[in-house]
């Protein structure tokens, strides 16, 4: 049986392969994950990438992968017809700071057939990361369903709030604050998944 | 897929750790409290799926998605392959994504201050998607060394950055693609990072079968994605 290939950092110049739009190319995704036409509450995911000095780490990209406002995924496991695509991608800017428009993700069933707390899953990539790292943005005004969560119930109860994106109302409408801090002892909750 | 299929785990005897000591950014940017393994529910077993739609017609062959004026400089090489799961099965229709720099080892990329010159003619980006057994074929130019700040004369060795999605959002991989007999490889930290029992799938194979007469010398590389794993069905 052949074996997994190994990973490697996406190094400092992905820029012009991955999130190509500054160099005149269309890109696959952009952090604009619905257009106007997509049901569900928009919402704006914005936050830092912050490297172990407590530095920003301005060559890093991450990517969300979510559910529609009705907890579906565009995917054939999934089998229902989704309102979107779900897919986003965006690199950090000079200040480590990325931004995601998008609806906020309806519940979806666990592998416990419970349901699971709304939430994005996310991958990090950057310069000085052999791996990219996984993990996912829960938020914050769904405390009671954050409370029974399958996945939030293995992680530390000390650690949890690393996970879930702070709201606040803005005249432009809500807006989630996530850090991402790699290291340090906010260091966000990573999974294996 | 069935319901009740997950997806093998990340196996850490074939990928780098996090922290790299000669790799010196990933000591403050790697993780390093214990990653928490999570089950597969459908956030885990989907991913995006990328159609045809999302790539251009010279996309896959980069000595033409950059022209402006002419050929780009270099030696014309073929880089293709197949995408398989752990199984050996093909990972047929999945995105395929490639950067890299020029001849002269330098990068498009703002940021690069290496002093080569930058060709007109080459942009080092380019994407396609696998064929139903799962192959892909890139045209391109030689990517040149380059030089980094890591440690005193630092050199990156010749490689090509991939990045894959396969079939689901844990089955993702970015990696970057070497050449045999790169003497830079033995000096090189991002490369060494990797155990030494699976460093060497990163290397890719010249190829006289994918050589082109008069055209282009042809490299293979097989690039494994994780793959399903079937689990015990609970009928009840
Ligand atoms: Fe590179």
């Amino acid at each position: 049986m052949p074996k997994q290939t190994p990973s490697q950092t996406v190094g400092p110049y992905f820029a012009y392969g991955l999130t190509p739009q500054p160099y005149g190319r269309p890109g696959i995704a952009d952090g604009r994950i619905v257009n106007e036409t997509v049901p569900g509450e928009r919402i704006i995911v914005t936050g830092r990438v912050i490297d172990g000095a407590g530095k920003p780490v301005i060559d890093s990209m991450i990517e969300i992968w979510q559910a529609d406002a009705q907890g579906r995924y565009a995917h054939p496991a999934d089998g229902r017809e989704a309102d979107f695509h779900g897919f986003g991608r965006t690199g950090t800017d000079e200040t480590g700071t990325f931004r995601i428009e998008t609806v906020k993700p309806g519940s979806v069933t666990g592998s416990d057939a419970r349901p699971q707390a709304p939430h994005l899953n996310v991958t990090v990539f950057a310069r000085g990361m052999p791996n990219h790292a996984y993990t996912r943005i829960y938020f914050s005004d769904e405390s009671a369903a954050n409370e029974s969560d399958a996945v939030l119930g293995l992680v530390d109860a000390g650690r949890r709030g690393t996970l879930i994106a702070a709201r606040q109302e803005t005249a432009g409408g809500p807006v989630y604050r996530f850090d991402i801090n790699l290291q340090g002892d906010a260091e966000t909750v990573f999974f294996d998944p | 897929m069935k319901p009740n299929t997950e997806y093998t785990r990340r196996d850490w005897d074939s990928h780098p750790p996090y922290i790299v000591p000669d790799y010196k950014s990933t000591l403050l940017r790697g993780p390093k409290k214990p990653l928490i393994p999570i089950p597969h529910s459908l956030s885990e077993l989907t991913g995006p799926v990328f159609g045809h739609d999302k790539v251009g017609p010279l996309d896959h062959d980069l000595t033409k998605n950059g022209v402006q004026n002419g050929d780009p400089l270099g030696e014309r090489i073929i880089v293709t392959g197949r995408v398989l799961d752990e199984a050996g099965r093909p990972v047929p229709h999945t995105l395929v994504e490639l950067w890299q720099a020029n001849a002269a080892g330098r990068y498009v990329h703002r940021w690069d201050q290496h002093n080569a010159p930058l060709d007109p003619n080459f942009f080092g980006g380019g994407r396609t998607v696998t064929d139903a057994e799962g192959r892909y074929r890139f045209i391109t130019i030689k990517p040149g060394a380059y030089p980094w700040g890591n440690h005193h004369n630092a050199w990156r060795p010749n490689h090509i950055h991939f990045s894959l999605f396969g079939p689901s959002f844990v089955t993702r991989l970015v990696t970057q693609m070497y050449f045999p007999g790169d003497p830079l490889l033995e000096y090189d930290p991002i490369y060494q990072g990797i155990p030494e029992v699976s460093r060497s799938r990163l290397i890719s194979r010249f190829s006289l079968d994918v050589t082109e007469p008069m055209q282009a010398l042809g490299y293979e590389f097989d690039i494994v994605l994780r793959g399903p794993r079937a689990t015990p069905v609970d009928e009840d």
